[in-house]
């Protein structure tokens, strides 16, 4: 663990170092590199005259401070652009989750009960369908489709345009609006918040409802289902008392692996919905070659990347006491 | 009057032959066929404007027009051209990078082996768009830098694939048996251990495909890989997500990177189910 955090710095050091030969250029981008005043302070600060391996304790230790470098593009600090920014990002990561988490066992589950039937067939199509529409064409289709030509539900974006948005306390909208018992808003951050959530989480419903229903199928077929089933036990209650429980461990491991999923789709899903988080600033930064920001971004991405496996590992220990946390 | 006994032999589907597979097959060869073929039947020109701009589907433009009067169908159609070929070159270049480091890594053990598995690890320690993002950038955008970075996201999986084949194999009999009879490690491994190795890393890089495809048209979405006026699915449906209201624009490639990535899907659940050791 922390040799990755290590090794995710380091890529990230090569990767700004190589960028078109002059490692400048990653920090100021084309257009400042004319004037030498701004040319001469960064090289100063990022210590680009001295040695590469000097350069290299310079840039962890700017990263260790918290100092990802100065946005081309906002002209702030990345690091307060992308602290700004990850609320808006983990709330949807978050709804979206539990959409495709929610969506995936209820498909999953439903798919190992009725094995081989229609219903098997549809919940297949509707996972590998998900995974495999690119979430920046369906997002648009769907918002055009639901907000131009039906009207149920408005633009994109966090909250409507002409709505000033409430000041932060945890940065969720959603939650935000309740602490303040304001439910006006509330629904409003719900309603602009469904259908992107729904877009990511679809992504990842595939994934998640093919494993639940193989580890349905798999529980489903042990003795001790045979021995529940023996003593009389409704079908019902052999299904999710007996047998869900035990398919739901290694369903935790894929949702914390969808993370990435999500994290990609988000990168994508955020541009189309205008949703003002960190995966639509990366792609505002790769479109104007803002390379501090791309590199803030990606070392963030990497970081809660890893974070998020070792949580997924706690937790997996947590629930099947047959795995012990070394 | 006695009739002629015909024993009719009847077509048994094989058991890796289910029907998600062979609608993934219809899929995927629809779309190499349109590649290969398109420059003989193309109904337009893909990159000359033919008719109004903007202009509704229609029977003349079945996909409608874009904002410079191209044929919508014609773009998606010759599309097929760039992402097929980007993914195959791509996953081609990632097996082999990836397999080289793997099975040496695998063969050779100790230190060797530490630092691929180590470098392997922490490239997948990133989620892979935004590494292939940061190096799209740093290269510079362009079709084929974004290549490169897919490769650069992509060799691990491979290399870890092989490694562990290598380190199944490694202690067989037949190579114990090689080693003893004087082969130089470069032939064991070439003629006594890569043999055995390869199959899961093809079944594994075939179903890759559809993926690649998918990221490689999200680069060329933001603006890191195809330049217009390139007929590229993702760069197609930037320039509709800038015309919103003129849906049809990314109608055709959304559904062409649909029906390609689904085929390749449904061939890798069919291939897993079949695969997989507990199926009754």
């Amino acid at each position: 663990m922390p040799f990755l955090v290590l090794g995710i710095v380091t890529a990230a050091f090569v990767i700004s170092h190589s960028t078109q030969g002059d490692p400048l250029v990653s920090i100021l981008g084309d257009r400042q590199m004319d004037n030498p005043e701004i040319v001469a302070a960064a090289k100063a600060r990022w210590g680009l005259d001295r040695s590469l391996t000097e350069q290299y304790f310079i840039y962890v230790g700017n990263l260790l401070t918290g100092d990802l470098g100065t946005s081309i593009r906002t002209k702030q600090p990345v690091s307060q652009d992308i602290l700004t920014r990850l609320p808006a990002t983990l709330e949807l990561v978050c709804a979206a989750m539990l959409i495709g988490s929610g969506m995936g066992i209820v498909l999953g589950v439903l798919a190992a009960r009725f094995r081989d039937r229609a219903f098997d067939h549809f919940s297949r199509l509707f996972a590998l369908v998900g995974s495999s529409v690119p979430v920046f064409w369906s997002g648009l289709i769907l918002l055009f489709v639901l907000s131009v030509k039906l009207n149920w539900i408005d633009g994109p974006g966090r909250l409507d345009s002409r709505t000033i948005p409430p000041e932060s306390i945890t940065g969720f909208l959603t939650i935000d609006s309740l602490l303040r018992s304001d439910l006006a808003m509330f629904g409003e951050a719900l309603q602009h918040l469904a259908l992107p959530a729904f877009v990511l989480g679809w992504a990842v419903t595939g994934i998640i409802s093919r494993l639940v229903r193989a580890s349905m199928l798999d529980v489903l077929s042990q003795d001790y289902i045979l021995a529940a089933r023996a003593r009389g036990a409704r079908e019902g209650r052999v299904f999710f008392h007996h047998a869900l429980r035990n398919a739901l461990i290694p369903t935790l491991t894929i949702i914390g692996f969808s993370f990435a999923y999500l994290i990609t789709g988000a990168v994508l899903t955020e541009t189309i919905f205008s949703w003002p988080g960190i995966g639509s600033y990366a792609v505002d930064a790769a479109r104007n070659l803002d390379y501090p920001a791309i590199m803030g971004v990606t070392i963030v991405g990497g970081l809660a990347f890893l974070f998020t496996n070792l949580v997924t590992d706690v937790v997996y220990a947590v629930a099947d006491p047959r795995i012990s946390v070394q | 009057m006695t009739m002629p006994l015909t024993v009719r032999k009847r077509f048994v589907r094989p058991a890796w032959l289910a029907t998600p597979v062979i609608i993934g097959m219809v899929l995927v060869v629809a779309w190499i066929l349109i590649a290969l073929t398109i420059p003989l039947w193309s109904p337009y020109d893909p990159i000359a404007s033919v008719g109004r701009r903007l202009m509704a589907p229609d029977a003349a433009h079945w996909f409608g027009t874009d904002a410079l009067g191209r044929d919508v169908l014609t773009r998606t159609l010759w599309g097929s051209r760039f992402s097929l070929a980007i993914s195959v070159i791509v996953i081609v270049s990632a097996v082999l990078i990836g397999c080289t480091l793997g099975a040496v890594a695998g063969y050779a053990g100790g230190i060797v082996d530490s630092i691929v598995m180590r470098l392997a690890d922490i490239t997948l320690s990133f989620p892979p768009i935004l590494l292939a993002m940061a190096v799209t950038a740093s290269l510079g955008p362009g079709l084929q830098n974004a290549a490169v970075a897919i490769v650069v996201v992509w060799w691990p999986v491979y290399a870890r694939l092989m490694r562990a084949q290598v380190l199944s194999v490694k202690g067989k009999e037949h190579v114990e048996a090689a080693v003893a009879a004087g082969a130089p490690p470069l032939r064991v491994l070439t003629h006594h251990i890569l043999p055995l190795s390869w199959s899961p890393i093809l079944v594994n890089a075939t179903m890759d495909i559809g993926q690649v495809v998918l990221l490689a048209a999200s680069l060329s979405f933001i603006g890191l890989g195809a330049s217009p006026p390139t007929p590229e699915w993702g760069q197609m449906i930037s320039e509709g997500a800038n015309r919103f209201y003129n849906w049809w624009i990314a109608m055709g490639p959304g559904l062409a990177i649909l029906t390609i990535v689904l085929g390749f899907n449904f061939i890798g659940d069919g291939v897993r189910d079949w695969l997989d050791p507990r199926r009754a």
